[in-house]
């Protein structure tokens, strides 16, 4: 679900990769604006809190009753009000997870654009937020997708799967659906 | 760390949230309470991993809740965390006891650092918890208790002689744990699946000694309606423990004695001959070579007893295993009341290793078990000891003063006593700041059976 102008190359992009992942089928969803509350001015960026909280209360949930989970993608900066930026933000094991562009493009660094790189981080970060939304956790493994990247070079590192060790939890939580 | 428990305290309610949905997504248990009072009941109600404590609330502040919790949980790692980062508030926090020190909004690095210096910290706590406990190991032996010489020796005695058949005589005043040391030589035999009997010889009328001690038979007196085994039976081939052997009257010491020479007895009025074979072993808090030269003892059921001679020194002999066995208490006490204490402050510690011990390691179990009730948070305070002050048996009085009250004399009996000892036994200057003259001292001495007594 886009919040804001999100790239459709991009929507479409991760939703092969999720669906053979968690072997669920994937919905695109109709898009909400981007909340006004949500800008934080100081710092030049958004409250993710505030953004899932716009996803739930969204009038369309109804519309769409089997999606289980929901992930949102915007291209908005995301902060919380004790972190300086989010690449993504979840409710543990709720219904809604969200995820932000802003800082997975290399021209954030500096660099020239990369959309296959670009493609791979968002669904490396997808697939870690919807991973909250099932109740997981942080995993101590590197190269697992469930790693928490406190930067780039940590989401570049890490897989875009579940360990041997989070995979059967997820299974598990999986099974209840 | 999915075990790993953090207490957030910040009064607004978003940073609250956002603190604590962020650390659940890394696995941590979190609870956030809005004020630095619930905080503190948090703190002495459960135990905790690390505290994150914002500076500015109403009411109590981030410092002001620091230097509470580290009276209360010295060892809980906390973090104080603020929106108003200034170099003064930083080092205050640090100077009352904070861990760390961010200011918010952090960088997720930044948290993540302070966060896993805290597991680390821990785990090097959790290390020192081990070592301790390796330690402590070398320094139990079957519920016995002691780093110091003397009660390595016992340690050493009771491994030896655990498995001989000679009868053991344990000497040691009341409380030193006698019947303890008799237990440990009884588990560590190879008779240790068998029955451990204890007779209390003060506790049993003279008159029901001799039938607790071998049975009877059906009919032997009235109210004999069925046959029973004495302990002596019961303790099959275990072990039979005397405790109080001084107490017993001589009548009875003239059967024990024919029962230990012939290892066989009947019961009361039974013609069978049943056979001892369990191990004796003997405790008394009396000088018996004392009772045998007054006639009170039998001499030869004296050396018949005391084949291996046991002494458990007082607790005032061996003050280096006050804090070994306080510590040891409080663990056990703390789990039977499902406390968190984990140790005592140095000046409960102090308090402690400063007591005479007059009640030995029981009056210490009690005085800890007590602690245990009142305290909270981790650490018993010196206000939560109440130490019963007395001469002890080395004033020759016997005098204790409990918190629950005494009599005018008992006062005076320890007072003078304690002006004594802090002037070196000086009897003129102790008269001149009691206000007494020295003769009316010596009478109340006398008077009080006080005598100078060799400090160890």
């Amino acid at each position: 679900m886009p919040l804001g102008k999100v790239p459709e190359t991009l929507l479409d992009g991760i939703r092969v990769p999720i669906e053979e992942i968690f072997g669920w089928p994937t919905i695109p969803m109709e898009g909400i604006g981007i909340p006004p509350q949500a800008f934080i001015e100081k710092r030049n960026q958004f409250y993710s809190h505030v953004l899932l909280k716009a996803m739930a209360d969204a009038r369309w949930q109804s519309s769409y009753p089997e999606c289980e989970k929901i992930l949102g993608i915007t291209r908005a900066d995301l902060a919380t009000p004790v972190l300086t930026f989010v690449f993504g933000e979840a409710q543990l094991g709720g219904r809604f997870g969200l995820i932000s562009l802003a800082r997975l493009g290399q021209e954030f660094y500096g660099q020239p654009e990369n959309e296959n790189q670009l493609l791979v981080r968002t669904v490396k970060e997808a697939v870690h937020e919807l991973g909250h939304t099932f109740g997981l956790v942080h995993c101590t493994f590197e190269s697992c997708v469930m790693y928490f990247s406190i930067n780039i070079r940590d989401v570049d590192d890490k897989g875009v799967d579940f360990c041997s060790g989070c995979w059967p939890v997820l299974a598990k939580k999986m099974e209840v659906f | 760390m999915a075990h790993t428990r953090i207490l957030i305290v910040d009064d607004e309610e978003v940073m609250r949230d956002s603190l604590s949905d962020w650390l659940r997504e890394d696995g941590y248990d979190v609870v956030a309470v809005e004020s630095g009072a619930e905080a503190i009941e948090k703190v002495k109600a459960e135990a905790w991993n690390a505290l994150l404590v914002d500076l500015k609330m109403p009411g109590m502040d981030g410092i002001e809740v620091v230097r509470q919790v580290k009276k209360i949980s010295p060892e809980l790692p906390m973090i104080m965390v603020t929106a108003y980062a200034t170099v003064d508030t930083a080092v205050q926090a640090m100077k009352e006891g904070a861990y760390d020190y961010i200011a918010k909004p952090f960088d997720p690095e930044q948290v993540g650092l302070a966060i896993r210096k805290i597991i680390a910290h821990q785990e090097l706590l959790e290390e020192n918890v081990a070592l301790r406990q390796a330690l402590r190991k070398k320094h139990e032996f079957q519920n016995l208790i002691g780093k110091g010489r003397k009660m390595q020796e016992i340690m050493e005695t009771v491994q030896t002689i655990a498995d001989s058949n000679a009868n053991v005589l344990i000497t040691g005043e009341s409380g030193t744990g006698k019947e303890v040391v008799a237990r440990a030589i009884h588990q560590a035999s190879s008779r240790r699946e068998r029955p451990f009997v204890a007779v209390s010889c003060a506790a049993i009328p003279e008159t029901l000694l001799a039938s607790e001690l071998f049975g009877y038979e059906k009919g032997a007196f009235t109210g004999a309606t069925a046959q029973k085994r004495g302990r002596l039976e019961q303790a099959e081939d275990g072990t039979i423990f005397f405790d109080e052997i001084g107490d017993m009257s001589l009548a009875t010491q003239v059967d024990l004695l024919r029962v230990l020479q012939e290892r066989e007895f009947r019961r009361v009025g039974g013609e069978v001959l049943v056979r001892l074979e369990a191990r004796v072993i003997s405790a008394t808090n009396k000088n018996l070579k004392k009772l045998v030269q007054d006639g009170k003892f039998r001499e030869d059921l004296y050396y018949r007893l005391n084949v291996i001679p046991i002494h458990v020194p007082p607790l005032r002999e061996r003050k280096e295993d006050i804090s070994l066995l306080a510590l040891h208490f409080l663990k056990k006490y703390s789990v039977e009341n499902g406390k968190h204490l984990t140790d005592f402050s140095p000046e409960a510690m102090e308090l402690l290793l400063k007591h005479d011990w007059p009640g030995n390691v029981r009056e210490l179990e009690n005085s800890v078990e007590r602690a245990v009730i009142v305290a909270s948070g981790s650490l018993v305070q010196a206000e939560n000891l109440t130490l019963e002050m007395g001469l002890g048996p080395r004033g020759g009085t016997g005098v204790s003063l409990s918190s629950e009250g005494a009599s005018l004399e008992d006062v005076e009996k320890v007072h003078i006593l304690r002006v004594l000892k802090a002037n070196d036994w000086n009897v003129k200057k102790s008269s001149e700041i009691l206000g007494i003259d020295r003769t009316t001292l010596y009478k109340k001495m006398r008077e009080y059976g006080v005598e100078k007594v060799k400090e160890e």
